[in-house]
């Protein structure tokens, strides 16, 4: 076993050299899209010390803010994840006629431009849109309140677990599934103890960055918001305003609150690790 | 792999209600809103429709938008390819901590990564002071608008290529090395037409968001007509006219330019799955 | 099946979200504003419930809004409900008025002064020691002269600052629409970055160091040079500007089926007592009222000022003539420029 494995290791990886000239090339990527804005975030936001830095976040606006940012991502993330699955395995596991146009409308919310995304609530609830009379004389609420901004975000993020899925589900084939259920496994039983294993990471991943896009939307969520302090912002929607004010270091500490996030990446992924290594 | 056949009648069930509730979803969340969309535009008569959309600078503005998208998504396309073999393959300190910074770029809002980027790269910035001086300019030219692409679209190829790359199995490379194969050729002939069907998605998607990316171009473009107006803007524009038909009909041309982009990408990646099998 | 109780749960679960935002006790207003008033509406919003409870009224809670102008009223259109809108000029409570219906034509005589409370003006921006020499108007389109404006088709201040430069050309000797129409065009080909919307431009100017000078509303120049530092701006103030008129009013619609138009119209009519005027001043608005415009007069220098209606003919020919879609703004930055 293990001299196998040794060899393995090597055929699957490359000399020194090539390894580490790769590495420094990503690196060198990364560094000038991403980790030097990111620096940048946090240097901003620490500008003015610590002290600045909690009182931005706790000051009472901040925290509606966060709570409604996470009430918006416990909505759209499950049911944009029920949907991703669901998707991914009709598209994945059957042949029909017109896959590939199913695919491209999964695509799509993708393409369309925040705002636009936003104003597509505002013609179906606006007052003057279709529904917008009829739900005045209801006296209920869809744009420039909760549910509009949770419609937004499910429409922004809609397509991300689906998507994520689908080229993974379909480079496993079905043999697999095929397998169990001819060795008399029930459909249920073969998705969860089958497919759920071999699609781990791509289903975190989904879940991932449909949750991060959904805390971070800014277009769409402002055109449906009415950007009512204290109940109507979400936290991009509030740092927007307090950079307008010239609050330039709350603002990026209020930011930076996101990119705590990255955390809840590295947390998740290690839970995975752990669980599939205590399963195996 | 090489012998799958295209079987018609699998065992596996849950066909019917699968595909119900998806294309059910879809038409709720998708396709009725973007119906609206469709009906105001319809609103216009036809040389309405075509003034607005062919107008000089509206053209000027898809070049800029789609040339910029494309750029970014090829250039993630790539990098992102190599930034995910990095970080499923090969060991270095604080990997951990990088393959978890990738998302970022979702999760940050996105007026902030505009905001963020054209402080790092305008001339007074960390990277504007170092590249100005060296006749590369960025914040407030169309490579801005590039660069803020770039950065919101990064991780959908890592993200897309990373789990292929990850349940990838061992055999096929070791058969390929045991066979005489080099390392290049494992990795031309074995592993990237396993690996493409995911990177054209990747690159698909970002391109898509690079397309209709508004809050973090502003901040970053200097939205000079002609120059680096980008298309989402001139919709705002038409809005700010309190004219939401011609803001609908753009959009709507957009809308069409990516669905056909998208299609073309997810055909191509049929054929290039057929094409390997 | 499981997924299809779990969106049923789910939508169950948005409605009843929406349920509470329909039900409130106390008196709650809704001031839906343009971006650079929201220091003097924070300050003027715990004023007015003051007052109002020593009038023996209600406890009132005034939310407010900020967002460009336009973009404000767009969603009043839409239907935010706001109760008094108090925006950057009149065109944009016009189409209120004209696309939703929400509040009668006449709104703008209602209140004394144009509906209009306080009034601004354009001003200069420069770095400190005005290293580029500027004084007035025409130096802006000197060849070495950067200007920062934002857009005028996105952001309401633009357009003042450029009805303002478009009146200048015209009232000098031998101006004429042709002429101003060049100098603007001058004007605009030294423009390098066009921001969406004021504060962006603000932005752009102060923090990325581009740009020598910034056309701004005079409220938002002192605010900049209070704000982000006196060390390193100064004001510089043309010979002629023009007389900007910011308006409110009281949305019909809203306040009778909410039933708060009275204390939404005494939170207007606030704005005009002197108490109401001092604030405004203090938050370097120009107050209508002599008393407070004397005891100021240190603060706001002369300048000569005209107004859109006498130059213009009003902001809907303005509108039209200039900032529609192929109007004058357009055709400077035509195809073949």
């Amino acid at each position: 076993m293990s001299s196998t494995s040794a060899q393995s290791a090597r055929t699957r990886t490359e000399p020194a050299l090539v390894r580490w000239l790769l590495i420094i090339v990503a690196l060198l990527f990364l560094g000038l899209f991403l980790f030097v804005p990111l620096a940048a975030v946090f240097a901003q936001a620490l500008e003015k010390g610590w002290g600045a830095y909690l009182a931005a976040i706790r000051e009472p606006d901040a925290l509606a803010a966060v709570k409604l940012t996470l009430i918006t991502a416990a909505i759209s993330v499950p049911v944009n994840l029920v949907f991703g699955v669901v998707a991914a395995w009709a598209i994945a596991k059957f042949e029909f006629r017109g896959k590939q146009l199913l695919i491209t409308l999964i695509d799509l919310p993708f393409s369309v431009s925040p705002v636009i995304s936003g104003l597509i609530y505002v013609l179906l609830f606006g007052l003057q849109g279709w529904l917008g009379p009829w739900l005045q004389e209801h006296d209920l609420k869809i744009i420039f309140a909760v549910p509009g901004i949770a419609l937004a975000t499910v429409f922004v993020t809609f397509p991300f677990v689906a998507r994520e899925l689908i080229p993974l589900m379909e480079a496993q084939g079905k043999d697999e599934e095929e397998a169990a259920i001819t060795l008399g496994a029930s459909g249920f039983q073969t998705f969860w103890r089958v497919t759920i294993p071999n699609i781990k990471w791509g289903l975190l991943y989904g879940v991932i960055l449909c949750n991060a896009r959904a805390m971070g939307e800014f277009g769409a969520v402002s055109v449906v918001s009415g950007h009512i302090r204290g109940s109507t912002n979400t936290i991009p929607l509030h740092v927007e305003i307090l950079y307008n004010e010239y609050n330039y270091a709350a603002a990026f500490a209020v930011a930076s609150l996101l990119a705590l996030l990255a955390l809840v990446t590295l947390v998740a992924k290690s839970f995975v690790e752990w669980r599939m290594r205590e399963n195996a | 792999m090489a012998t799958k056949p295209i079987r018609r009648n699998t065992v596996i069930p849950g066909f019917g209600p699968t595909l119900g509730y998806t294309v059910f979803y879809l038409s709720l969340i998708v396709l009725l809103p973007l119906s609206a969309l469709v009906v105001k535009t319809a609103s216009l008569t036809w040389p309405e429709f075509l003034s607005t959309v062919a107008a000089p600078r509206v053209v000027a503005s898809y070049k800029v938008t789609f040339g910029a998208a494309l750029a970014a998504a090829g250039v993630n396309a790539i990098f992102g390819l190599l930034v995910a073999w990095v970080l499923v393959r090969y060991r270095l300190p604080g990997k951990r901590l990088i393959d978890a910074l990738v998302d970022l770029p979702f999760a940050l809002p996105t007026a902030v990564a505009g905001i963020t980027l054209s402080s790092v790269y305008a001339a007074n910035g960390w990277l504007g002071s170092v590249l100005e001086p060296r006749g590369i300019k960025v914040a407030f030219t169309p490579v801005g608008i590039f660069v803020a692409m770039t950065f919101i679209g990064l991780p959908f190829v890592v993200r897309t290529v990373q789990p292929v790359l990850e349940e990838l199995e061992e055999e096929i490379e070791e058969a390929a090395a045991c066979l005489g194969a080099t390392r290049w050729q494992t990795f031309r002939r074995v592993l990237l037409p396993e690996l493409l069907p995911a990177l054209l998605t990747g690159f698909a998607l970002a391109f898509a968001r690079g397309v209709g990316e508004y809050g973090s171009i502003i901040f970053i473009a200097g939205n000079m007509p002609m120059v680096s107006e980008i298309t989402p803007l001139l919709i705002i524009t038409k809005l700010e006219q309190y004219d939401y038909a011609g803001a609908t009909a753009i959009a709507t041309v957009m809308l069409l330019f990516s669905f056909l982009m998208l299609l073309t990408v997810n055909l191509l990646q049929k054929w290039s799955r057929r094409h390997t099998a | 099946m499981k997924p299809i109780r779990t969106i049923a749960t789910l939508a169950a679960a948005l409605l009843a979200l929406a349920a509470p935002l329909a039900a409130h006790a106390e008196v709650n207003l809704l001031n839906v504003s343009y971006d650079p008033t929201r220091e003097l509406y924070q300050d003027y919003n715990a004023a007015f419930a003051k007052y109002w409870k020593g009038k023996g009224g209600d406890t009132v809670t005034v939310k407010q809004s900020h967002g460009g102008s336009g973009k404000q009223a767009r969603a009043v259109i839409d239907g935010l409900e706001a109760d008094v809108v108090t925006l950057a000029l009149a065109y944009d409570i016009d189409e209120i008025g004209e696309k939703a219906k929400l509040i009668p034509a006449n709104w703008q005589k209602r209140l004394p002064h144009n509906s209009s409370p306080y009034t601004s003006t354009i001003v200069f921006l420069v770095r400190r020691g005005n290293p580029k020499k500027v004084r007035d108007w025409n130096d802006l389109i000197r060849s070495d002269v950067k200007v920062i404006t934002p857009n005028p088709k996105t952001s309401g201040g633009a357009r003042w600052n450029y009805l303002a430069a478009w009146g200048y050309a015209l009232k000098q000797k031998g101006g004429n629409e042709a002429k101003a129409k060049e100098f603007v065009t001058k004007l605009f080909k030294n423009v390098p970055v066009l921001d969406s919307g004021a504060r962006g431009s603000t932005t752009t100017f102060v923090q990325r160091g581009q740009g020598d000078v910034l056309l701004a509303w005079e409220n938002e120049a002192f605010l900049a040079v209070n704000e982000l530092g006196k060390d390193k701006f100064q004001i510089v103030v043309p010979s002629v500007s023009i007389l900007a008129e910011p308006p409110v009013t009281v949305v019909d619609k809203v306040v009778d089926r909410k039933g708060t138009r009275k204390v939404a119209e005494e939170y207007l009519k606030y704005l005009y007592t002197p108490a109401g005027q001092e604030i405004a001043a203090k938050h370097y608005y120009r107050p209508i009222d002599k008393k407070v415009a004397a005891k100021y007069a240190k603060v706001f220098p002369r300048v000569k000022l005209f107004t859109i209606d006498d130059t213009f003919g009003g902001w809907k020919a303005a509108q039209k003539k200039h900032f529609a879609d192929g109007g004058v703004f357009d055709q400077i930055y035509g195809p073949g420029k």
